[in-house]
């Protein structure tokens, strides 16, 4: 059973009687423990596409089965639990709380579901993204680079089926953004599936395979022959 | 700012509560004071709730002695006593001062209910008999005789009517000094200085009739019987045939005080409208703030919505924040609202009034159920708009 399966996927926008055809007719299935980068210019729907799969839209018509089951049934109540449970996010704008400290802000999604012992969970997902030491910092009080792996230990703290990262390197230099792929890339190995979202070639070579989408049709799906490996940040190891 | 009416609205509840108790002690204690089931006949017809005619400077002299004297005949009467009054200047020594001389009968502690600090009030031989004793009220005692030390007992001063010119006075002799009652009806009881009815009548006023007669009936219940009584009486008695003709009036202490409560309604009636104008106007600047807070959090909202949050969570979210701005600005009130009452209480007895400092558990919760409810009613639509937004609109939200 295919963890992602979409067929004839399209989405419109309508906008003063204006439709918009932002993604026709798109098929792909991805299995679970992938890594999938998305790639596309500005403008291409890719980001459209990462919104429908990660249950913040809707699709106009078309199929999308999620771990086998037919999203088209899913309420909002469902909805809500789904992007609690099984999907974790991982913004460009790292989108964290502010005024609130790091571990609050992992914690956050904890709140929403039904799991006790928050602290720990949290404590665990921050030492997976090596910011053990920043636990009672403020947001406003850490670096791009440690804002982008809160916002992954926040994703990852409920344990998804899969993260999704868009253009999650996007705000960062290139330090701070190997080391994110870097801990993409661990996450990956651990088994969780991953989708990232770019328009950079460079980025998008860390995962194993890439779709490309262009005017909101895929161009190519093909596996990543020179694969990127992210050195562990010399900072990072210890 | 925002808070601020939330904080008078209940400010206001507190406050009217603890005034409405406070007016009623007042009330309850004046009444007491006077003694209960009072009535009060004086002379002249005037309207049931209107001022007596001796007011408007008209004297009418149709009412004496011999009446109280034949009112004693009412069944339900347990005391009555007859009265005139003026006011006077009592010499100590070289001290003078200006207070109200009251000539009674001995009959009077029984009708007014009250006890003596020193000595004993004349008997009704030394007031039949036109002896010169004198009882002295409270603060009399107080500014001619405290700073002094001596007992009062036995010591002469001498009373003259303010209206007399010539110098002099009747000399009289002090045998007793009354309790402190303080103020009843607006009127210092403690203010006075105790006569004859006689030494009153004929040397200071130079009158044969009284001013006013007083009655205590039994039980309440035998005011109304009572007060028909006395009409009857007086009515045979003055040759009266048609009520309009009657040139006397009773008063039943117990009409006064609902005039009086008539009065403290309307005044609570009053504060209670000016407090839901006070919360209404609070709720919109919350519902003004919400609103705000609403857009200004479209991001959070987003995000929280991308983590798991469903629609009813977010819309808890702002409804609990609501609720908790108006709590806080109902906390701040009820702490406003108990010193503004304990002012107004401080004020009252400075006033010399028997106010009492009264604030209700009632009041306290029924202001804060008010003002989170406030909140709630005002935080929904806002809460509302939150929880209906769509998560990626939001999230891009600048």
């Amino acid at each position: 059973m295919a963890l992602i399966e979409i067929e004839k996927l399209k989405k419109n926008y309508v906008n003063d009687e204006v439709v918009t055809h932002v993604l026709h007719d798109i098929n792909f299935t991805i299995e679970e423990g992938e890594f999938v980068a998305i790639m596309g210019p500005s403008g291409s729907g890719k980001s459209t596409l990462m919104h429908i799969l990660s249950f913040l839209d809707r699709p106009t018509s078309g199929l999308y089965k999620f771990e086998g089951k037919d999203t088209k049934d899913f309420d909002d109540v469902y909805l809500a639990k789904l992007r609690n449970e099984r999907v974790g996010f991982v913004f460009q704008s790292f989108n964290l709380l502010a005024r609130t400290t790091v571990l609050d802000n992992v914690k956050l999604p904890l709140i929403y579901s039904k799991k006790k012992d928050y602290d720990k969970l949290a404590e665990k997902a921050l030492e997976s993204v090596g910011l053990s030491h920043r636990l009672n910092y403020f947001t406003n009080q850490i670096s791009g680079g440690e804002k982008q792996r809160v916002a992954i230990a926040r994703a990852l703290v409920n344990n998804p089926a899969v993260i999704f990262a868009d253009e999650p390197t996007g705000n960062l230099d290139s330090k701070s953004g190997n080391a994110v792929m870097h801990i993409l890339q661990k996450l990956n190995d651990r088994g969780h599936t991953i989708i990232l979202v770019t328009h950079e070639t460079d980025t998008a070579n860390h995962a194993e395979r890439i779709i490309r989408v262009k005017d909101g049709e895929i161009i190519s799906d093909e596996k990543v022959t020179k694969r990127t490996i992210a050195e562990a940040d010399r900072d990072l190891a210890k | 700012m925002t808070i601020l009416g939330i904080v008078i609205g209940v400010a206001g509840v507190i406050i009217i509560i603890a005034l409405g108790a406070g007016a009623q002690s007042l009330v309850l204690g004046q009444i007491t004071k006077l003694g209960a089931n009072l009535l009060s006949i004086q002379p002249g017809k005037s309207d049931e709730k209107g001022p007596p005619a001796q007011l408007f400077g008209i004297v009418i002299t149709t009412l004496t002695r011999d009446d109280a004297d034949a009112l004693r005949a009412v069944p339900h009467a347990q005391a009555v006593t007859a009265m005139a009054m003026g006011s006077s200047s009592v010499t100590w020594r070289s001290k003078t001062i200006d207070t109200n001389f009251v000539g009674t009968e001995a009959s009077y502690p029984q009708v007014t209910s009250f006890g003596m600090k020193e000595g004993v009030f004349f008997d009704s031989q030394q007031e039949q008999g036109g002896a010169n004793v004198a009882v002295l009220g409270y603060s009399v005692w107080k500014q001619l005789f405290q700073d002094t030390g001596i007992n009062p007992i036995g010591q002469v001063v001498k009373i003259r009517s303010s209206t007399q010119t010539e110098a002099g006075g009747v000399p009289l002799r002090v045998i007793g000094v009354v309790e402190e009652r303080g103020v009843a009806f607006f009127q210092d009881m403690d203010d006075m200085i105790f006569i004859p009815l006689v030494i009153g009548q004929q040397q200071l006023l130079g009158i044969h009739y009284v001013q006013s007669i007083s009655m205590k009936i039994d039980s309440a219940e035998n005011v109304q019987p009572s007060i028909v009584d006395i009409t009857n009486i007086l009515n045979q008695r003055h040759r009266i045939r048609k009520a309009t003709d009657a040139d006397f009036t009773v008063r039943n202490i117990a009409d006064a005080v609902s005039i009086l409560s008539t009065i403290t309604n309307a005044l609570r009636l009053f504060l209670t409208a000016m407090a839901a104008i006070a919360l209404i106007v609070g709720g919109i600047g919350i519902l003004n703030i919400m609103m705000a807070t609403v857009a200004e959090r479209t991001r959070e909202i987003g995000l929280r919505k991308a983590v798991g949050a469903s629609n009813s969570a977010i819309r808890n979210q702002f409804l609990i924040e609501a609720g908790t701005l108006t709590f806080l600005g109902g906390v701040i009130g009820i702490i406003l609202g108990i010193v503004i009452s304990y002012l107004l209480y401080l004020l009252m007895i400075y006033l010399g009034y028997d106010w009492a400092f009264v604030i209700s558990i009632t009041s306290v919760l029924l202001a804060v159920g008010v003002s989170i409810l406030t909140g709630v009613v005002f935080g929904l639509y806002p809460a509302f708009k939150a929880s209906k937004l769509n998560p990626i609109d939001a999230l891009r939200y600048e």
